[in-house]
């Protein structure tokens, strides 16, 4: 069964290796808070098509890393390429300017608001005379929900009455539907039943296929091992070592999570 | 609501008449309170209170606050305060008290009553309370400095600078045409007025309609045409209703023959002359008109509850909070100076303790309005009725002679048991 997906992943995986750039590329990054480096001279890099799991413990600075490339974390030092080219991002919106989606662990959602107003907001959709355009708003927001969760039916309500698994499907809309290149997931299945982990898991899957390229974090070793095709992992604030996933098993993931160690180099 | 009609579940009560007409039921509550409060008054003044006469003083002496607890809402919503604003009021007053009656006349040697100075004086006085406001927002969003701070400041700051401005006297007399913003010196007249009434019965309904279109128009539920015609009923009525009330007040037969003797002519006998809608009321309706349409229908409303529900979303969602913080407090300064407008040409001067306490008549409208101190909910319909509700509170006991005291007494424990309703009915409707 390995075996199957390993080919499945490989295919997908189309761009790496073919001298084209990658799409993003994080070179050298370290932040600090208060003289604790949480981010200590990590390299890290996404191809199109392909998922990236960022693993750890809790502090690692998995969250904080990936923070730097949503523009929500100033970085101290390094650059971020996209394509090749070198670009700034110094907040949320320069990061949406890259075509950079994040869906955060805590879903950032303003929970006084419906549905349609979080997918759009900072990005309202207006009428010629610069009002909110909520009726047309609201049309696209059933187009992709119904792709999404044909289930969901709560438009006129605000997200804090929704569940869980609406919720999160509230914060995934937002991250898809403008046209992401680069999607970041932090710990998208955390809250969620195993109904809807599989529904997330299908979307990674035909997100991939369309050649967007997905950072995952998670702490779910088993998930990562099933959903990705390289994996980056952390420990106190350093990169302990990129795998294909291809490459290695859950006990060299998870001894590289907790010890902190390279596994040994498979014979090729 | 909505929800009953979409999603196809069976064991779904029947929707309930006010369901239907997807009325909220919080402004419902709000206008009973001030329906039974007005009619309570009225048996206990044997009728005095519910006179044309009343109304009219009632509604222009709710203007100066209900301006400033509209800007308040948006300063709560976001999760800030504002205890600067009476403050704030006072300064602008003296602002323009002293442009109009010391600055204009001595320096460009305009003469009392230029008709230029009016215009100059508001101008001025807007400029002034916006740059302060901006000042605060300023403080706020980019010093970091909790707005809690920074306006408890600004109360003692701002108080005194009027007091420093004015050397303490009060200022007057003001401009002629400046007072017409106050109240009984400026109404529009019974004719104007039923055409403002009529206008504003228009707009409201092509807006109810053009609202109904544009969800029809892609296939959304929308209300059954019954509901949507009771609706437009009751704003009509309430429209007029009030039209015809304010013009039922009539001019005492001396200050109206004063009038006709300024312009030189004689007053026929028996001529009854209604004051009509008063300019500082028709200020009112439109900052709250523009207001609303500012919460519902453009980015920097949506942006201001987005913010208020949370504030790390609409960060990370790309919206400039800082920025947005510095615009709100603006905004509110500009309220405050047309507050400060209004209540100084209602008094014919400028007084030294002007706007004193209005900071917390402000807050009580805008928190008896359905304005939530954990930010993220508020409607300026809501504080305006607040405004309405304490200031009917105030003069009617003053009216059934209830001592000064007791009068604040009252209002303050009001406030508290407002809002002690307002969570408990929170609490069973299941949000927050």
């Amino acid at each position: 069964m390995m075996q199957a997906q390993d080919t499945q992943k490989t295919s997908n995986n189309a761009g790496r290796g073919s001298g084209t750039p990658p799409l993003v590329e994080m070179r050298d990054i370290s932040i600090s808070f208060g003289g604790i480096k949480a981010v200590d001279h990590v390299s890290v890099d996404l191809y199109p098509g392909e998922v990236v799991g960022l693993l750890g413990h809790n502090g690692a600075g998995k969250s904080t890393l990936i923070k730097v490339l949503s523009g929500a974390y100033q970085m101290d030092q390094g650059e971020i390429l996209i394509d090749g080219k070198r670009v700034e991002i110094g907040n949320p919106r320069d990061a949406r300017a890259n075509n950079i989606e994040t869906i955060y662990q805590t879903l950032a959602l303003a929970d006084n608001l419906d549905a349609t107003s979080n997918l759009f907001l900072g990005r309202e959709m207006t009428t010629p005379f610069g009002l909110v355009n909520d009726a047309a708003m609201e049309a696209e927001c059933r187009k992709i929900m119904a792709q999404l969760n044909p289930n969901f039916q709560k438009f006129n309500d605000p997200v804090s009455a929704l569940s869980g698994g609406q919720r999160q499907s509230v914060a995934i809309a937002r991250a898809v539907y403008f046209n992401a290149r680069i999607l970041i997931m932090d710990e998208p299945t955390a809250a969620l039943g195993p109904h809807e982990t599989q529904m997330v898991a299908d979307l990674i899957h035909q997100l991939k296929a369309q050649g967007i390229g997905i950072f995952l974090i998670d702490h779910d070793v088993h998930a990562v091992m099933e959903l990705c095709d390289r994996a980056s992992v952390m420990k106190n604030g350093k990169l302990v070592g990129t795998v294909d996933i291809a490459d290695v098993t859950d006990d060299d993931l998870l001894s590289m999570i907790i010890l902190g160690k390279q596994p040994e180099q498979k014979a090729e | 609501m909505t929800e009953t009609s979409s999603q196809p579940v069976p064991e779904k009560a029947k929707p309930s008449l006010f369901q239907q007409l997807e009325l909220d039921m919080r402004l419902l509550g709000m206008i009973g309170a001030f329906v039974i409060l007005c009619i309570g008054f009225n048996i206990v003044t044997d009728g005095r209170f519910l006179t044309p006469r009343n109304l009219f003083n009632l509604s222009i002496q709710t203007v100066s606050v209900a301006i400033m607890a509209c800007g308040m809402v948006f300063i709560i919503v976001t999760r800030h305060i504002d205890l600067s604003v009476g403050a704030l009021l006072a300064t602008t007053s003296a602002v323009m008290a002293m442009t109009q009656t010391e600055l204009l006349p001595q320096v460009l040697g305009m003469g009392l009553n230029n008709p230029a100075t009016w215009a100059i004086t508001i101008v001025v006085g807007l400029f002034v309370g916006t740059l302060i406001g901006a000042f605060h927002g300023w403080m706020v969003g980019y010093l970091t400095i909790p707005a809690f701070i920074v306006t408890l400041g600004g109360f003692l700051v701002w108080r005194n600078v009027a007091w420093y401005l004015t050397s303490g006297q009060t200022i007057g007399p003001l401009d002629s045409t400046f007072l017409m913003f106050g109240g009984t010196n400026g109404t529009l007249g019974a004719t104007t007025s039923w055409l403002f009434g009529l206008f504003a019965t228009g707009i409201a309904i092509w807006a109810l309609w053009s609202g109904r279109r544009a969800k029809a128009a892609h296939g959304f539920p929308v209300k059954p045409v019954w509901a949507e015609a009771t609706l437009a009923g009751i704003i009509a009525i309430a429209i007029l209703g009030y039209v015809y009330i304010v013009n039922s007040y009539a001019i005492p037969t001396r200050r109206l023959q004063r009038m006709f003797e300024a312009r030189g002519e004689t007053m026929p006998e028996g001529l009854v002359v209604g004051y009509g809608i008063p300019i500082s009321v028709l200020i009112l309706i439109i900052v709250a008109v523009t207001l609303t349409v500012v919460a519902r229908k453009t980015r920097f409303g949506r942006y201001i509850f987005a913010t208020g529900g949370n504030p790390d979303a609409a960060e990370l969602s790309g919206i400039n909070t800082r920025l947005l913080t510095v615009k709100i407090f603006a905004l509110m300064g500009f309220l405050c100076a047309v507050s400060a407008v209004v209540a100084s040409a209602r008094l014919a001067n400028h007084s030294n303790d002007i706007g004193t306490l209005d900071e917390l008549r402000v807050i009580a409208a805008a928190v008896i309005g359905g304005t939530a101190l954990s930010g993220g909910i508020g409607t300026i319909y809501g504080a305006i009725l607040g405004a309405l509700i304490m200031q009917a509170l105030q003069s009617g006991m003053a009216m059934v002679g209830v001592d000064a005291p007791f009068q604040n007494i009252v209002v303050g424990s009001v406030l508290v048991l407002a809002v002690y309703i307002d969570i408990v009915y929170r609490k069973r409707l299941g949000a927050k």
